[in-house]
Order: C-alpha cells, then sequence, then structure tokens
C-alpha cells in the first residue's frame, strides 16, 4: 500500500483530488513554520530576539500576520506590463515548486505518486521554476528585473547539472529511480543510510549536491537574484501583495523539496535511525519531515553565516568545481558499485 | 602544477572558513539576547542625559543668556519691565526679579540638544532632562512655551510695560524741554535723544523669521502635565 | 564576421540606494556590466557649515563640527579645538589631553565599527553588522555617562571640555578593553577570512601607492595601499607622541596590494591599535581640572590657524581665520570622505557592477562628512 488514500477512496477522482491536496494543507503549514523559524533563529543568531508581540508568546502569529498583510495589499500591475505572463509567472513558479511534491515519499504509506521515475520526474518539474522566472522578469517590463531574472535562469540552469549529477550517482547505488526503493534500500540503522555508504564518495555526493541545490533554492550565499540589494530586487521587484506571496511560499516550497530529496537520497527517507524501533507508516512521516527541516534549518544556518557570491563567481563554483568534482564523484561511484 | 595546487587550497580554505563562520553563528544562537522589549523595558539613561530641556520658571530672570548661547536660535524670550510696585520675588539663588518673562519659547524641532544653553544661566533654571519619548503628529506642538502667565496676563503685563516707558520718555522729553527753554544753548540734542534706555519689552525675539503664529492657547501645551512635572534628581551640569 | 556593435548604458545608482553610506550619487557608465566610467555627484547633504560658522561665535561652531562626519563627532570637535586653541595659543591642563585621545581613540573604534559591519551588509552578510552594533553600544553607553549624549557629543570645547569623566569610567572602559578582542576576533572568523569574503574584496579597486598619493588620500584608504602614514605619528598632536601603538599598513595579503580587502583589514586592524593607545592612557590621566583654560569669551587675535588630524576616515582638517572678533571669519573643513569620492573613477574602471559596491565600501565615505 503505497498511498493510504487511494487506497481507501479509490483511484478516481476523490481519491487523487484528496490525495494531491494533502501536500498542499502540509506545505502551507510548513510554510508559515518555516517563516517564523527563520526570523527566530536569525534574530538569535544576531543576539537578539525577533518578532514578540504578534500573538502573545513570542510573536508566534508574525507570519500569519505577514500573509494576511499581503492578502489585503493592492494589486499593482504595471501599465505597460505584459499582462498575461505577468499573472502566470508566480502561479507557474509556484506549481513548479509543488509539482515536486507528488514524488516524494512522505511515508511509506503515502506518496502522491508512486512512479518509476520519481526522481527523474522532481527534477525535470523542478525546471518550470525557471520559465515562471523568465516570465516574471520579461512581463515587469523593467530593465533591472529583466537582468536579475537573467541572471537567475542562467544561476538555476548551471546548478541543475551538478545536482542531477549527484543524483545519478544515489541512483546507480540505488538502482531504482522510484524513490520509495531508494528509501527501502537504506532500512536497518543509521550506519546503513547512503550518505555513510561508499565512504567517502557519497559523502562528498551529498556535499555537491547540498551546494547545488541551495543555489536551485535562491538562498544566500547564492541569492543574487533577490538580494539585489546592490542595485534592485531581482526579478520580483514589481509584484505585490498576493502575488509576491506566492513567490516567497515557492521558495520555501522549494526548501523543503530539495530537504526531503536529499533526505531520501542520502539519510534514508522514511526509515527510523533506530532500525525498527520507532518505524511504521506515522513514524515514517515523522521521520521525513524532521530530517528534512534539520536540512532546512541548515540552510537558514548559511542564510545568516555567509555572504553573497558575485555572479561571476557563481558561475565558476557551478562550471568549474561542482560540476568536475560531480563527475568524477560519478565514476568514483560508479566504480566501486560495479567492482563491489 | 601551481594552478592545480592554487584551486584545491583555495577550495579547502573555502569550506574551511566557511565551517568556522557556522561555528559562530552557532555558538551565538545561544547566547542570551542582548535587546530590549522596548516600550515594555526601558535602557536606563544616565543622569547626565542631555535630552529634553526644562525651564523652572520661578528662577528664570529673563536675561536670555540661553537665547544667545544657543546656536541655532530655538529659544525665543521676550520680557516686559515690572513696575517698581510690583514684587515679582527672589530666585532660589538670591537674585531679585525684575523682568516679567512675557514669552519664552523653545522650539524642539530646532533645537539640536548640544546643552550649550545650560552653563550660561545665571540662576541654573534651564537643564536638560532625562525625557527622551515626546514626539509629535504636529511639528507646531513642538514648540513649547514655559511661561507661567496666562494669556490676559501677558498682554497686561506689556501695556504697563509700555505705559510705564511712555510715561518716562514723556517725563524725560518735559524734563529736557524745560531744561532747554533754560538753556538755550544744549537745545535738540536731549530732546532728540531717543530713549535708549528702552527695556527688552521688545527684545531681540532669537528666533528668526520663522516665528509661528502662536495664538496664546498654545499656552496649553498638551505637555503641560509633564512640564510642571520636574523630573527630580537634575544633574546640572558643571 | 561582423564585429557585435555593443552601446554604453549608462546607470543611475542613484541618491537612494540600499547599501547606502549617505546620499551620493553614481552615474555609472557600463559596457555590458563592465564599469567604463564612475561619476560621483555629491552635494545631496550640503548644510552650509561653513557659512553657519561666520555668523557664530566659537563656542557655538562646536555642536555643528559635530553634525560634519556625524559617525566620528569626537574626532572632528578635536580637530576643531586644537585649531582654536592654536589660534589663542592656550595650553590645556593635561588631564584634558588624556581624555580627548582616549575619547578620540574610542571614538575611533566605533566608527571602524561602522564602517565594518556596513561593509559585510554591502557584501551580503547580516549578522556581522549586528555583533559590530551590539559592540558599539557599550562605548556609546560611556559617551553617554560623560557628556550625555551619545552620537553628536558638543564634548571638546576650546580650551578644555564639557564635562570631567564620572567616577566609574576608568573601571569601565577598562572592562570594554578587555571584552573587545573577543568581538575582533569573532569579526575575523565570521567575516575577514571568509573565503567568500576574500574572493569578493581581493583583487578589486585596486589603489596603487602612487595613485593614492597623488590623490591626496589619507587614513586607511592611504594605507590600505601600503603607504606607512599616519597622522599621529608623522604630524604629532595632542600627546600621542607619548604612546606606543603601531601604524597598520596593508601588506597584499590575499591579493593585490592596495585593493579592498586591504583596505578593510587596515580598519580591523586599526581598532586593535586604538585599544592598545586606550590601554595606556587610561592607568595615566593626570589630575587636574578639565574646564580651568576655557575662556571666558573666545577673542582671538587676528590671525589664521590650521590643524590636521587623523580622524577615522583619514586626515580632517580645520583651517579658521580669525578677524579679532567673537565669530570667526572663515572655518574651512577638509575632509577626507570629499577627496576619498574624486578617486572613485580611477579605482573602480574596469570590474563589474557588483564591485562598485565593494569599492564604495571600502573607502569608507560619509556624506555628511565629504558634503559638509
Amino acid at each position: 500500500m503505497h498511498n493510504f488514500i487511494t487506497y481507501y477512496l479509490g483511484t478516481g477522482f476523490l481519491g487523487s483530488f484528496v490525495s494531491s491536496v494533502i501536500p498542499i494543507v502540509f506545505v502551507l503549514s510548513y510554510a508559515l513554520v518555516a517563516m517564523y523559524l527563520e526570523l527566530k533563529i536569525s534574530a538569535h543568531m544576531q543576539d537578539r530576539l525577533g518578532p514578540m508581540r504578534t500573538g502573545k508568546w513570542h510573536g508566534w502569529a508574525q507570519p500569519l500576520a505577514d500573509v494576511l498583510k499581503l492578502l489585503q495589499k493592492e494589486d499593482t500591475i504595471p501599465t505597460a506590463a505584459d499582462k498575461l505572463l505577468y499573472i502566470l509567472a508566480p502561479l507557474l513558479v509556484f506549481v513548479g515548486s509543488y509539482a515536486a511534491y507528488a514524488a516524494i515519499p512522505f511515508s511509506p504509506a503515502y506518496i502522491g505518486a508512486d512512479i518509476n521515475v520519481g526522481i527523474f520526474y522532481v527534477i525535470a518539474v523542478s525546471a518550470i521554476v525557471v520559465i515562471g522566472i523568465l516570465m516574471g522578469a520579461w512581463a515587469s517590463d523593467n530593465k533591472w528585473s529583466l537582468l536579475g531574472g537573467m541572471r537567475t535562469a542562467a544561476q538555476l540552469v548551471s546548478y541543475e547539472i551538478p545536482s542531477s549529477l549527484a543524483v545519478v550517482a544515489v541512483i546507480m547505488v540505488a538502482g531504482s529511480l522510484n524513490l520509495n526503493d531508494v528509501c527501502a534500500a537504506q532500512t536497518g540503522w543509521f550506519w546503513n543510510w547512503f550518505v555513510f555508504g561508499k565512504f567517502p564518495f557519497l559523502f562528498v555526493t551529498f556535499v555537491i549536491y547540498f551546494i547545488a541545490s541551495l543555489a536551485e533554492t535562491n538562498r544566500t550565499p547564492f541569492d543574487i537574484p533577490e538580494a539585489e540589494s546592490e542595485l534592485v530586487a531581482g526579478y520580483h521587484t514589481e509584484y505585490s501583495g498576493m502575488r509576491f506571496a506566492f513567490f516567497y511560499l515557492a521558495e520555501y516550497a522549494n526548501m523543503f523539496t530539495v530537504a526531503a530529496v536529499a533526505s531520501v537520497l542520502f539519510f534514508g527517507g522514511w526509515n527510523s535511525p533506530f532500525g525498527t524501533f520507532m518505524s511504521g507508516a506515522v513514524w515514517g512521516a515523522f521521520w521525513l519531515i524532521g530530517k528534512g527541516m534539520v536540512l532546512v534549518l541548515v540552510q537558514m544556518w548559511l542564510r545568516w553565516t555567509l555572504p553573497r557570491f558575485r555572479v561571476d563567481q557563481l558561475m565558476y563554483l557551478s562550471w568549474k568545481v561542482l560540476t568536475p568534482f560531480a563527475l568524477a564523484d560519478l565514476v568514483a561511484v560508479g566504480l566501486w558499485t560495479v567492482l563491489r | 602544477m601551481n594552478a592545480a595546487a592554487r584551486y584545491f587550497t583555495n577550495l579547502g580554505k573555502g569550506f574551511w572558513t566557511v565551517l568556522i563562520g557556522m561555528r559562530v553563528t552557532m555558538r551565538h544562537l545561544f547566547t542570551p539576547a542582548v535587546t530590549i522589549q522596548y516600550p515594555d523595558e526601558k535602557m536606563a539613561i544616565s543622569d547626565r542625559g542631555r535630552y529634553r530641556l526644562y525651564v523652572n520658571m520661578d528662577d528664570c530672570i529673563g536675561c536670555n543668556q540661553c537665547g544667545m548661547a544657543c546656536p541655532v536660535d530655538c529659544i525665543a524670550i521676550e520680557t516686559a519691565k515690572s513696575l517698581p510696585t510690583e514684587n515679582l520675588g527672589v530666585t532660589s539663588t538670591g537674585q531679585k526679579k525684575r523682568l516679567w518673562v512675557t514669552k519664552f519659547d523653545i522650539d524642539f524641532g530646532k533645537c539640536c540638544y548640544c546643552g550649550l544653553c545650560v552653563p550660561p544661566c545665571p540662576t541654573e533654571c534651564i537643564y536638560m532632562t532625562k525625557v527622551f519619548e515626546f514626539s509629535e503628529y504636529d511639528r507646531k506642538n513642538l514648540i513649547y512655551s514655559f511661561i507661567t502667565l496666562n494669556p490676559d496676563e501677558v498682554e497686561e503685563k506689556v501695556s504697563q510695560a509700555k505705559e510705564a516707558e511712555r510715561e518716562a520718555a514723556a517725563k524725560k522729553a518735559a524734563a529736557a524741554a524745560a531744561q532747554a527753554a533754560q538753556k538755550p544753548a544744549s537745545t535738540a540734542v536731549a530732546a532728540e535723544r531717543t530713549p535708549k534706555t528702552q527695556q527688552p519689552a521688545e527684545s531681540e525675539p532669537k528666533a528668526a523669521g520663522s516665528q509661528p503664529e502662536i495664538s496664546p492657547s498654545t499656552g496649553e501645551n498638551p505637555n503641560e502635565a509633564s512640564l510642571k512635572k520636574d523630573p527630580s534628581q537634575e544633574e546640572k551640569p558643571s | 564576421m561582423a564585429e557585435l556593435h555593443t552601446e554604453e548604458m549608462v546607470l543611475n545608482m542613484g541618491p537612494q540606494h540600499p547599501s547606502t553610506h549617505g546620499v551620493l550619487r553614481i552615474e555609472l557608465v557600463v559596457d555590458g556590466e563592465v564599469v567604463v566610467d564612475a561619476i560621483p555627484h555629491i552635494g545631496y547633504l550640503h548644510r552650509c557649515f561653513e557659512k553657519h560658522a561666520e555668523a557664530l561665535n566659537y563656542q557655538q561652531v562646536v555642536p555643528y563640527c559635530d553634525r560634519m562626519d556625524y559617525v566620528a563627532s569626537m574626532n572632528n570637535d578635536h580637530a576643531y579645538v586644537l585649531a582654536v586653541e592654536k589660534l589663542l595659543n592656550i595650553r590645556v591642563p593635561e588631564r584634558v589631553e588624556y581624555i580627548r585621545v582616549i575619547m578620540a581613540e574610542l571614538q575611533r573604534i566605533v566608527s571602524h565599527l561602522v564602517a565594518i559591519g556596513t561593509y559585510g551588509l554591502d557584501i551580503g552578510t547580516f549578522t556581522p553588522f549586528l555583533y559590530c552594533f551590539r559592540d558599539r553600544e557599550t562605548v556609546l553607553d560611556l559617551f553617554e555617562r560623560t557628556c550625555g549624549a551619545r552620537l553628536l557629543y558638543n564634548y571638546m570645547w576650546p580650551g578644555g571640555l564639557s564635562h570631567d569623566i564620572p567616577g566609574d569610567f576608568v573601571e569601565r572602559t577598562k572592562i570594554f578593553i578587555e571584552q573587545f578582542p573577543k568581538t575582533i576576533k569573532e569579526i575575523n572568523e565570521l567575516l575577514s577570512y571568509n573565503e567568500i569574503f576574500v574572493k569578493r574584496t581581493a583583487n578589486v579597486g585596486v589603489l596603487s601607492a602612487d595613485t593614492a598619493i597623488n590623490y591626496a588620500a589619507s587614513g586607511p584608504v592611504l594605507r590600505g595601499s601600503g603607504v606607512k602614514w599616519d597622522l599621529r605619528k608623522n604630524d604629532p598632536y595632542s600627546i600621542y607622541s607619548q604612546f606606543d601603538f603601531d601604524v597598520v599598513v596593508g601588506k597584499g595579503e590575499v591579493g593585490t596590494l592596495g585593493d579592498c580587502w586591504d583596505r578593510y583589514m587596515v580598519r580591523v586592524r586599526e581598532m586593535e591599535q586604538s585599544l592598545r593607545i586606550i590601554g595606556q592612557a587610561i592607568d595615566r590621566i593626570p589630575e587636574g581640572d578639565v574646564q580651568a583654560a576655557i575662556p571666558k569669551r573666545i577673542r582671538p587675535p587676528v590671525g589664521e590657524a590650521l590643524v590636521r588630524t587623523e580622524a577615522p576616515r583619514g586626515e580632517l582638517g580645520y583651517y579658521i581665520v580669525s578677524d579679532g572678533s567673537q565669530n570667526p571669519f572663515r572655518v574651512k573643513g577638509r575632509a577626507p570622505s570629499f577627496v576619498h569620492i574624486s578617486m572613485l573613477p580611477e579605482i573602480s574602471r574596469g570590474y563589474l557592477i557588483a564591485d562598485m559596491i565593494a569599492i564604495i565600501g571600502s573607502i569608507d565615505i560619509v556624506l555628511g562628512d565629504s558634503d559638509r
């Protein structure tokens, strides 16, 4: 039973609909929690307190207040903007980020779509985000947005290469593109996880994947597109209110996707680190979400520590550092797997 | 070979410094915050804190030393000479007050909080307090009026001072005319001598052109309560 | 193959921009991403300081001097009162000299903290900025306990000081001296030697020693190019000759000599040297009356005086002409930031737009200083 919803409700419209809405519920609540954590963790790292007032207890309602504020903002569309593309862009970005949730195995009993090409699908669908960003940049009819958008597109496309190469290395070891099978290959105690396997090559693979996917999500130190505070605010300059909220939500959704994929590929997915203790359908969900959150926290930690790269240094990192290492690593892992 | 070595050392250094930086921020995650929750808690301000000015009108003798010392001309003082029959009292330093202070406005929008007005005051009646939360929505409300006379009294004092002056001038003119009648030699000089002894009834208001139309009703300063309240233990600067 | 015709584009880094060091407008002429020319336009913060000074008496000019370089207010006051005292030909008690030096060096530390923190912000890290400001609070607290203000002090008066230091000043300063090196170490770990930061600032905005001298650069900008010139040692004023400290000079450790990293690192290391000076001075403050030499009325004889001091931004000078009356005839402030902005086109040709931010941040201008 790979998807308890379709098991009980059938694979017709009802079952599929409910099954595809559950990740949305998760993403929305996760986004609120992640926003709050970001505010609080950044504050404490900087020796200050962060939100303390909204919601009386340590400002827990701050993200909620932010969302409500964004909802009631005036919806402005620049007069010279390409209306259709302008409206479509945030939707496309969000759809691209969200569609990846279909193939992530939240638990042994729940995976949106148990397809045989799981990870391939995730990577392919995440690329839709690039189209959305370019659309947004172009449709804003703003010189800076266009420049920012083109840089983002270049960044996203370049970093997909090392990221995919890293994924391929893991797939070679697991023997299947299906993410459920990848999880299943890591059962047992935590030393069975792929990150400790074929030491040190799969660990290097994890580092490459993590850095590349950090660039995919536009987080510092790769946040040239957003914190283009040097000149303007990048591709989402002209967006306000709910449209901006979509971009923002998509960024957080992306963060978790990337973290969840990394957990599945390297950290055992829904397996418990203690073997059969604390394992099962519900525990599985807990473990996957927990591991994903830990990686999300690491992403936030990096954001508040590191300065940002300049565009050419970013490209250098991708093409001249990550890609050669990923290729070399792929060869090493492949040889090890074959020669056993 | 050199390029390859540089490539790898750069990479290694990159990773290592990133990890060290992460250690710093992680350590700070667990140190207590150094900020406080304003306005629920406030930081203690030192006794010498140079914030809003306060004038104790009981001690003010209207000398305008503070107005002259101010580099931005934010103090506007007008006085009226008191009649010999009136008793204005004595300041706490023992000086007898002779002038009615009919206008004492400090424009806190202009004040630069330098504290130069404090040392010249002979009676130490103007000093800086620790009050710093006095923002206003309307800029006119930042002009504080410190006089203790109400508008009718102000009018009365000003007019009676003018009266007294006119009488004095008239008497002088009469005396001079009488003298002139006796001594035709020293003629017009005495009569023409303009009353140089004109008291600062219209003393030069230091605040130049931008004198706002302060209708006497701004005597009711919204901060009246805090004005009256003399924040105790004021450390008057040496 | 026909040559691609590329046009140069004129960008405006307008008076309001996020990595602001004040209101500065830079007209960038770019060819693609490469900067071909950078033309600074200043004057947005011009407040007619020199004109005002002609209508005020010598004592009243001091608050206006504060507001020139508002980040390093004590150093401005110091330079001005030294010039007035030179005109009046009076000697201040030694206690006054010691306290002035301590305040000037504390102010140097504070100003460099701002420069370092905001430079981190420009490059993209938010955290060092907050650490710098946290330490700044301790020093501002010291200043508030002494003279009552946190940013614009009006503390040094011609002939003396406005207040004597309070009783606990020496203790608190010693506590600060003890805990501050930890912050410097943290900043070094988090920012200075971070490879990403190094890559952003090394080999960027290279200013050779000759160019620097030709442009009359001074302070950390000059020393970052390897020129060992510090007015506190080369042309000592006040009692600086009595203290033992090093002049920090850039050495081109991680890139070319005279790049942004060198200038930045000179500032970090200067903070350590300032700490040394304060440590030496704080133990030796002689007794005395800080207001003994303040003249009742300042009416200098006809003449002129020029004094130059080492402010955190560079060489700050005041040239005062007196005509014998209570108001100065002319007060000219020689601002280091004004001179450094004029160097911008020279050192930013050939770099990318993103490097412009690094370059502007590294020369550490304050527009109040350059526009007056």
